[in-house]
């Protein structure tokens, strides 16, 4: 059975959780292996729940915020790719390839951006492999 | 504050090999504030290593706890039961409080130090913590424009600038401020140079007895006699 990636996205409430609606509503075809975790601001996102996500055994993760300058608390989507880059080191320092975590930028309009998005990085774990810390990953949905 | 810097992952797994039941106990103060040993970073580093022994299928309980100070005997005491309850305990307080936590227990449970507790500093912006005082025991800061020349200067020279600073850089590292350049401009603009034309004898470096101790003028000994005669 060929391998099939659980990613996690954690997306801004205000363009990518939005561009992941208008997906839906222009019925693109996406993979179906992510799952949305919504967000106020992409600042809000903190390395602790990134690294629980991988601990839990996800095998990827993906964070979504808006194109960089239009952050609507101005910097949040700044703060988080700082993040991200620190808990990229921390995967790394585990033995874990830091590829699993990446951040996008994207509008609300962009829901074509947001299913390409998942493609990709459905694609890159595929490649990569499962998570050596994956176990059956139970879903929440 | 005390400023701190995690300990690399690799070194902290190392120190934790021989042992089964973990505490990473954070320390709510110094440590918190520099982002390296507070509730949050306890947390972080709990997942981490949660998450390296299971890599490694080594089985181990690691778990979590944070403090509001370890450097001060109450707040130990309030969770001492559950301390003991561990074969190590991980500390990411500074040195402080690594020490003064296993003295509180008696000496009898293994304490290691997650952090290298680097200086005394301030947050110079959101997450830079730069050093400021070097903790001399003897503070000149009112000679110097509330400059520290002993941290601020690469050779905490008395007397400076030495001839080794250039466009306000030191010849030490070219990328660091001159200390003694900072004192000019400050003594400047506090209409103070006039400061600078007093030479600096050489600093006593044994104004702190190492390890030193201060006890408060109030609660200094007293016997029973004195109290009885301040009575009288
Ligand atoms: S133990 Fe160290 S870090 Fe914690 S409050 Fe005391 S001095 Fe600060
Ligand atoms: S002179 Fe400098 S090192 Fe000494 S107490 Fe003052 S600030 Fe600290």
């Amino acid at each position: 059975m060929e391998f099939e990636p659980k990613i996690m996205a954690f997306c801004c409430q205000f363009c990518a959780y939005s561009a992941a609606d208008l997906a839906g509503s222009m019925r693109l075809q996406y993979p179906p292996n992510v799952r949305i975790v919504r967000l106020l601001c992409t600042g809000k996102v903190d390395p602790l729940h990134l690294l629980r996500a991988f601990q839990e055994g996800w095998d990827g993760v993906f964070v979504a915020g808006c194109l960089e300058g239009e952050c609507h608390f101005l910097a949040g989507n700044l703060h988080a790719k700082q993040w991200i880059n620190y808990t990229k080191k921390l995967l790394k320092e585990l033995g874990i390839e830091p590829e699993r975590l990446e951040m996008f930028n994207m509008s609300a309009a962009m829901g074509t951006k947001f299913a390409d998005t998942v493609k990709e990085m459905t694609e890159r774990i595929k490649k990569l492999g499962p998570s050596p810390l994956r176990r059956d990953v139970k879903d929440s949905h | 504050m005390i400023v701190a810097k995690r300990k690399p992952l690799q070194e902290i797994k190392d120190m934790l090999k021989p042992y089964q039941k973990i505490l990473v106990l954070g320390c709510g103060s110094c440590v918190a504030v520099c982002m390296a040993g507070g509730e949050k970073e306890a947390g972080l580093l709990t997942t981490e290593l949660q998450m390296a022994f299971e890599l490694d299928k080594d089985k181990k309980q690691i778990d979590t706890l944070t403090i509001l100070r370890q450097c001060d005997r109450e707040y130990i005491d309030e969770v001492k039961e559950k301390l003991n309850q561990y074969d190590a305990i991980l500390s990411i307080a500074c040195g402080v409080g690594v020490q003064f936590t296993a003295e509180v227990l008696g000496g009898a449970k293994v304490l290691l130090p997650g952090l290298n507790t680097t200086f005394l500093g301030a947050t110079i912006e959101p997450g830079t913590w730069m050093e400021r005082c070097l903790a001399c025991g003897d503070c000149i800061l009112d000679e110097t424009g509330g400059i520290c020349p002993i941290t601020m200067c690469s050779k905490s020279l008395m007397n400076g600038p030495c001839g080794g600073h250039e466009k306000g850089k030191c010849e030490v590292d070219r990328n660091r401020d001159c200390g003694w350049v900072l004192i000019y401009e400050r003594l400047k603009k506090l209409g103070k140079l006039e400061l600078l034309k007093t030479i600096k004898l050489p600093k006593n470096y044994g104004a702190v007895k190492r390890p030193d101790k201060i006890i408060h003028e109030a609660y200094q000994p007293v016997t029973v006699k004195e109290v009885k005669d301040s009575q009288k």
